[in-house]
């Protein structure tokens, strides 16, 4: 039994990671009066560029997740003209962006013959004999390199966003455009950024679970993670830490799955597999009964800033 | 007066042209140091966009904008602010959830952040306790009551380095006493070395408060005149190019109840409880005014009468047999009662959609134009036309214009025009007149006058003493959400007054 809560518990960062990171960058991207439902697609794009990366190099994986969230960074450099540039409906151009990159992914893999290659990902950094300290060590010190710098980068995200005059801005500009504008700050460039950066985190994320975690590729392999991402913000209410809370949750579910299923529980694996949706549902559900007083939403979330000369 | 040592701000034959409406036409006004400068005008004369031109908000399509005499081009807001000029608009700029310091570093970033904050703070306190302004620096300004969140702009403003400070209708939504308040600050400002530029459309402002008076009608400039000595009525003249003079018209025929409130009890949207046991009733043919001091519960009883919000317990009575307590908005609308909210932009129009589709909606609910298959657009787009005519909407340059582009004064005639157009048994008005110029203030108590007249009981909910003396037939004074006094005409002002303040 111990082992068996060891073992899952170990396993929870690496889990939790991709949820952790993709609802980060969501969270700055909204922050900034964006709202982005293209997460799913954003993933996809760094999974399917992180596993092409470190099969063509034939290594580097490290590399290779830079390249995850430049790839998703390129895309959302399409998202940003939609929503940013020419005003398009921001949910619909993140819908369109789930299913463009489905198809984008789909095709690149399989004309490349990425499709179900495994390889060998990153693995484990063993902090020396830190990880030798019973129960405690397995746990946190026998991690992958991406789960140590997760919390730092945290640490940076909500440091800029709450104590510097780069983070006031990006949340005027989500919260209050108008007066942003009229206080001289470029709309349009922290937008663009907010957009740029948080999908790169999404992508990142997305690399995470092909050089990671599974070492192979296999079409829509991030498995609605995207989406669970979307629904860990509202639950978060845009607080990073919040966000990182929710993705351990996350991490521990789905940790699970794999441990009950070696353990021989006599589940039914599709109960399993529902588990985290099931979650998801739930700790929404939560959110909404549990909302106190004022909505921490960005007021200007969803709303595309046109500068009107004459009201 | 302070000593005129020159000129600050001279605007010179200003022209600016939107989609072929002309809103300045060779405007001009002149700014001395040390002055409190008014500009008077209706809305739509001009004021605010002569201004926005100043604050760099509007480019002018001709015209000269000169600095202490020597001629400059302003190209934007920020332009402005490092040229010592700054505006507070009458729609507050604030980001809610920051705090006055975080809002104030948004347009003055230091150095390092949280030294900036520190220095910022310590700064805005400073002019803070200079002006006598008593304000919460920590909580976000969109707890911060409309007073404070003005106090807020201003030190923005003053903390930025403005010299030339323009203020777009400050004391429009504040209390007489706020008012009064900030007026003194204005004061106190010009006596230290600032130009105060007040746009206003209240003549005693102008008059008590201020150093020279510029009067705009129609996108020019009428003339600039020394305060000092000018009656009420010569300024009159000057703004409308005709004396428009409003005189009290009792009501000749008053009949039985249409409304009856016994025990009416409704919470704010955080659930404080703003009406509590509040009783009276509105006749026909009679205009029953509820006066108080602003915050009183007068709006959540509007909001409670309309139907907007539920009322906690009392009964409602509409028409002396139909009990409309827990009736829908819709419902209330079938049973003849028609509401005027205080915020008609918000709670009365749609801004992005049209002007005839804003009349419209009532009437296609009702089954007017159309059933719920088809709506018979020519049908529709003919009545709003006749009512646009009729209630005199002006600035109306296609039924399909967006109903946003409409002045304050026309946007509440259109919203009067659709809610009269059922020939409604009770009228519910909230402030109908805040905001509006002396033309279109008379033209809405016009309205109400003659739908009175024609029988209708109307429910006039204003903080404005002068215009509840002037319109009402029976008053009742709110404070702390209850009828706590009942005056019957002739009024004596006095002792309305003193109902308002001597309960609290």
């Amino acid at each position: 039994m111990t082992d068996f809560l060891i073992n899952w518990i170990a396993n929870i960062p690496g889990f939790a990671v991709p949820f952790a990171l993709a609802a980060l960058g969501l969270i700055i991207t909204e922050k900034s009066g964006v709202l982005n439902l293209g997460a799913e697609g954003f993933m996809l794009m760094g999974a399917m560029a992180g596993a092409g990366a470190v099969i063509v190099m034939g290594g580097y994986p490290l590399l290779a997740l830079v390249i995850a969230a430049a790839a998703a960074a390129t895309l959302a450099l399409v998202f940003a003209t939609l929503t940013i540039g020419l005003r398009v409906n921001q949910v619909i151009s993140g819908l369109l962006m789930v299913f463009l990159a489905q198809g984008l992914t789909s095709l690149i893999a399989t004309q490349q013959g990425w499709t179900n290659k495994a390889f060998t990902g990153l693995g484990k950094l063993p902090l020396g004999p830190l990880k030798d300290i019973p129960v405690v060590g397995p746990i946190l010190f026998n991690q992958d390199l991406i789960v140590y710098l997760t919390v730092p980068i945290f640490f940076i995200a909500a440091y800029v966003l709450t104590r510097t005059h780069v983070g006031l801005r990006l949340r005027a500009v989500g919260e209050n455009p108008e007066a942003a504008d009229a206080a001289g700050v470029n709309i349009t460039l922290y937008r663009l950024a907010a957009v740029i950066i948080g999908a790169a985190l999404v992508g990142l994320a997305g690399g995470y679970l092909t050089v990671v975690v599974a070492k192979i590729w296999v079409d829509g392999m991030a498995g609605g993670r995207g989406w669970i991402a979307i629904a860990l913000v509202i639950f978060a209410r845009w607080h990073p830490w919040r966000a990182l809370a929710g993705a351990l949750l996350f991490g521990c579910v789905e940790a699970l799955i794999p441990r009950v299923a070696a353990a021989g529980i006599g589940v039914p694996q599709y109960f399993m597999l529902m588990l985290p949706y099931a979650v998801t549902l739930g700790v929404m559900v939560w959110t909404s009964l549990a909302r106190s007083g004022a909505s921490s939403e960005p007021s200007a979330l969803g709303q595309p800033y046109v500068r009107e000369e004459r009201h | 007066m302070t000593d005129p040592s020159g000129t600050a701000l001279a605007l010179d034959a200003i022209t600016k042209t939107f989609d072929g409406f002309r809103a300045l036409d060779a405007a001009h006004v002149s700014v001395r140091r040390g002055e409190v400068h008014a500009l008077l005008g209706e809305n739509g004369a001009g004021k605010s966009s002569l201004m926005n031109v100043a604050a760099g908000l509007y480019a002018p399509d001709s015209g000269r904008i000169l600095l202490d005499g020597t001629e400059v081009t302003i190209d934007g807001p920020l332009d402005a602010r490092t040229h010592g000029i700054g505006m507070v608009h009458q729609h507050y700029k604030l980001v809610k959830p920051f705090n006055a310091i975080e809002n104030i570093l948004l347009s003055d970033p230091g150095e390092r952040y949280g030294a900036a904050i520190d220095a910022l703070t310590a700064r805005v306190r400073e002019v803070a306790d200079e002006l006598g302004f008593e304000l919460d620096v920590t909580k976000p300004v969109g707890t911060l009551s409309i007073a404070e969140q003005q106090r807020v702009e201003i030190l923005k403003v003053l903390v930025g380095g403005a010299w030339i400070l323009i203020l777009d209708e400050p004391t429009a939504v504040l209390t007489d006493a706020e008012g009064a308040r900030l007026l003194e600050t204005v004061r106190a400002l010009a006596k230290g070395g600032h130009s105060v530029v007040l746009v206003t459309h209240k003549l005693n402002e102008a008059i008590d408060y201020c150093d020279r008076i510029t009067v705009m009608r129609g996108g020019r400039t009428v003339d600039t005149v020394e305060a000092k000595g000018i009656s009420q009525s010569d300024l009159t003249t000057m703004i409308v190019g005709a004396d428009v003079h409003e005189q009290r018209a009792p009501s000749q025929s008053i009949g039985a109840p249409v409304l009856q409130v016994a025990g009416l009890r409704a919470a704010r949207g955080d659930g404080h409880i703003a009406v509590r046991d509040a009783n009276f009733e509105v006749r026909s043919g009679e205009i029953y005014g509820i006066a108080g001091v602003g915050g009183n519960g007068q709006t959540e009883l509007s909001d409670a009468l309309s139907g907007l919000t539920r009322s906690l317990a009392g009964i409602v009575t509409l028409g002396g047999t139909t009990d409309i307590t827990d009736a829908s908005a819709e419902e209330r609308r079938e049973n003849g009662l028609a509401a005027i909210p205080a915020d008609r932009h918000s709670k009365a129009l749609s801004g992005t959609l049209s002007v005839a589709d804003n009349f419209a909606v009532g009437g296609v609910l009702r089954g007017r134009f159309g059933s719920w298959l088809r709506v018979r657009r020519r049908e529709l787009e003919q009545a709003a036309g006749e009512a646009v005519e009729a209630f005199d909407v002006q600035g109306v340059r296609s039924l399909k214009q967006r109903a946003a582009l409409l002045s304050g004064g026309n946007a509440q005639k259109l919203v009067i025009a659709r809610e009269f157009s059922g020939s409604p048994r009770l009228i519910v008005a909230h402030s109908p007149a805040r905001g509006l110029d002396l033309r279109a203030s008379a033209a809405v108590h016009e309205r109400l006058r003659s739908a009175r007249d024609a029988g209708a009981g109307v429910l006039l909910i204003s903080e404005d003493l002068d215009e509840i003396l002037l319109l009402c037939d029976r008053i009742g004074v709110m404070t702390r959400g209850q009828i706590v006094a009942e005056f019957d005409a002739p009024f004596d002002r006095q002792s309305v007054g003193e109902a308002m303040i001597g309960h609290g």
